[in-house]
């Protein structure tokens, strides 16, 4: 009896701490939210009032609105263009031996470790040296540099998936080496693509540190437009552009489960 | 039984019972690059092949005959896939060459060398149907798409799979995707058909069917075909020839019932199926005879493992559990043993006995009348036929 009661308890006290930590992951979207739809003019929690005025301005704000624009488009260039990379990388790194290939990996996965700011200054230094100034280029280079760890690491696990024999009893039966990499290897792989770019989408949508340094007016993404408004305002129109932004990712999550199965995608889930 | 972990020891170096090589000078003129009539389906030739400083296939001739099932038998490691993956041209032979039909394919890749393989675990894509499965080949050969679909139909039918062309893989049960491979490496007109332990995977009862089956498809269509596996019994019951190969080279090179009966060295005595090991003593040798006393009894042996021996030598004498017979205690022409304990086989009895130098033997009794004659502790006389052994030197 005193057995049985000590498992209860101990499932309800689990229970209970896997919702307190949800709720602190949780918290402060939550804060947020709320304070989105304060009536007054300076953050605050919890609000007197409720509005949605602060919404509008988010969405008619000039700065807000380039940094959009500018967010999706070097987001969609870096997380395409480091797919790319990583995917040769990554089949460079698992299939074949060479000289330094450790050094390469190394320096590859460095992102990882390096600090964000560390990055964005060294480019800034690199195109103000070769006059490139802080264009898209360099913003692009610079996101593709950070999410690269990440493509690489997810293509990397897909090909560790694959079982090395399809790809000899493709050649047995006359496939091409290109032929091989066309018809087997990369379908089996395209799981693996689709996360990668998804998590190199929502990181470099994200990216704001290594950003600050490489941007100008011009070039602006979205957090960097939120850094300069936090600076200047305290009203909620940034909590309001939170919002949108917590609202975007979760809708493209939840369609990429919906089309993919995010489990499959993710590799969380085996794919068998 | 004892045996079966026999050690291996280094055996003189045995070459396969081949033919002459054909004239290989010849072999890279055009008319030379088809097939020609007497040409092997394969011929290794001197081949070797290392990893790093480990030799996984010592120097090694081997010939293949147009039309025969040979399989590659030994224990894991023995470099049975090894040979494999070199007539595949997934692996490159470190000296050597290799034929295929007459034809040089030594550095030739995989994809050029019109060769069909099925897997252990079938490899099989899983992102095609099963008639996209087999027709892989032959859209990598540009096969119009007609002759695509005629192909395919006749050789799911040949594998008794009509009706599962639209079914995915992994909707299939383990025979039936195996039967997918085997089509797949078929529908190409394959030179050779490798096989690596494709029936490991599957249950006992379907293994054997499939045996069955595979044998007749391969008899049917006179497809050479290659076969790797570590299962005696697989061995005996399909191939026209065994390889018997451990620790990286071939012990010995025979139809089942010459590798069974006669095996040339102490390996293939022991690791061909159940076998007691008697200790015995070199008594005279003649000829191709030999002459060893087990005891006080005298029998006859193949003298070629023991020549180099002088007589009165310590020497293993190899006998099979079903040749052996039980005797009352004390008979004539037979040597004491007791019983240590009866293993219920269903249609026989292994009589487990230790003889009196100590020896475990294991005696095959057929029927049930020994376990109620025969309790653990009865004194016995243990018949030993005067034919079927050989010995081998001890380790």
């Amino acid at each position: 009896m005193g057995r049985r009661l000590s498992t209860r308890l101990l499932r309800v006290s689990g229970r209970l701490l896997v919702g307190l930590i949800l709720a602190f992951i949780v918290l402060p979207a939550v804060v947020v939210t709320i304070a989105a739809f304060n009536e007054r003019a300076i953050l605050s929690f919890p609000p007197t009032g409720y509005s949605t005025r602060w919404f509008t301005r988010a969405l008619t704000y000039r700065d807000f609105q380039t940094g959009l624009w500018n967010s999706l488009v070097v987001t969609a260039w870096s997380s395409t263009l480091a797919l790319l990379v990583g995917t040769g990388f990554a089949i460079a790194l698992k299939r074949y031996a060479f000289r330094f290939k450790g050094t390469l990996e190394g320096v590859l996965l460095s992102p990882l470790i390096v600090p964000h700011f560390t990055i964005g200054l060294g480019l800034l230094m690199l195109a103000t040296g070769i006059a490139a100034g802080q264009g898209f280029p360099v913003l692009v280079l610079t996101h593709v540099i950070v999410v690269l760890p990440f493509v690489i690491r997810s293509v990397f696990i897909s090909l560790q998936n694959i079982d090395g024999r399809l790809e000899l009893a493709a050649a047995s039966l006359g496939a091409r080496p290109g032929a091989v990499l066309a018809t087997i290897t990369l379908p089996l792989l395209a799981p693996g693509l689709v996360s990668g770019w998804l998590f190199a989408a929502i990181l470099s949508f994200n990216e704001f540190t290594a950003s600050l340094f490489v941007t100008s007016q011009a070039t602006q993404t979205l957090p960097v437009a939120m850094y300069g408004y936090v600076r200047e305002f305290a009203d909620p129109t940034l909590a309001a552009v939170s919002v949108i932004y917590i609202a975007v990712t979760a809708a493209l999550l939840t369609f990429a489960n919906m089309v993919l199965g995010l489990g499959r995608v993710l590799n969380v889930e085996q794919s068998r | 039984m004892s045996s079966r972990a026999a050690d291996v020891i280094p055996a003189a170096d045995r070459r396969s019972p081949d033919r002459p090589t054909p004239d290989l000078a010849t072999s890279d003129l055009p008319a030379a690059r088809t097939a020609r009539r007497g040409a092997a389906a394969v011929l290794l030739d001197g081949v070797l092949k290392r990893f790093g400083t480990v030799t996984a296939l010592e120097e090694t001739r081997l010939r293949v005959e147009q039309g025969e099932f040979l399989t590659l038998l030994g224990p894991s490691g023995c470099g049975k896939t090894t040979l494999l993956n070199l007539m595949a041209g997934f692996l490159e032979a470190d000296a050597g060459e290799i034929l295929i039909g007459g034809e040089q394919v030594t550095a030739t890749p995989p994809y050029e060398r019109q060769i069909g393989i099925v897997f252990q675990n079938y490899a099989l894509f899983p992102h095609m149907s099963v008639a996209r499965n087999v027709g892989y080949g032959l859209r990598m050969r540009g096969v119009p798409k007609r002759e695509i679909a005629a192909r395919v139909e006749e050789t799911l039918a040949l594998v008794k799979l009509q009706g599962f062309a639209d079914r995915s893989p992994r909707q299939l049960s383990g025979g039936q995707q195996q039967r997918v491979a085997l089509a797949r490496a078929l529908v190409i007109r394959p030179r050779v058909l490798l096989l690596d332990e494709p029936f490991s995977a599957l249950d006992k009862n379907l293994r054997g069917a499939m045996q069955v089956e595979l044998k007749e498809i391969q008899r049917r269509l006179g497809v050479t075909t290659v076969f790797v596996t570590h299962d005696q019994g697989e061995a005996l019951s399909l191939s026209d020839r065994i390889v018997v190969m451990s620790a990286g080279r071939i012990r010995q090179v025979g139809t089942p019932d010459e590798v069974y009966r006669h095996p040339q060295d102490r390996f293939v005595a022991g690791f061909i199926g159940d076998v007691n090991t008697l200790p015995a003593r070199l008594e005279t040798l003649s000829g191709v005879r030999a002459t060893v006393a087990l005891g006080d009894l005298r029998r006859e042996v193949e003298a070629a493992a023991l020549r180099d021996r002088p007589p009165g030598s310590p020497v293993d004498v190899f006998v099979r559990p079903d040749h052996l017979g039980v005797r009352p205690a004390g008979e004539g022409g037979t040597l004491p043993a007791r019983v240590a304990a009866l293993v219920y086989q269903g249609s026989h009895i292994d009589l487990h006995a230790d003889l009196a130098t100590g020896e475990r033997v294991v005696v095959r009794v057929p029927g049930q009348g020994a376990l109620a004659t025969h309790a653990p502790g009865t004194a016995i006389g243990l018949a030993v036929p005067q034919g079927g052994l050989v010995a081998f030197p001890p380790e």
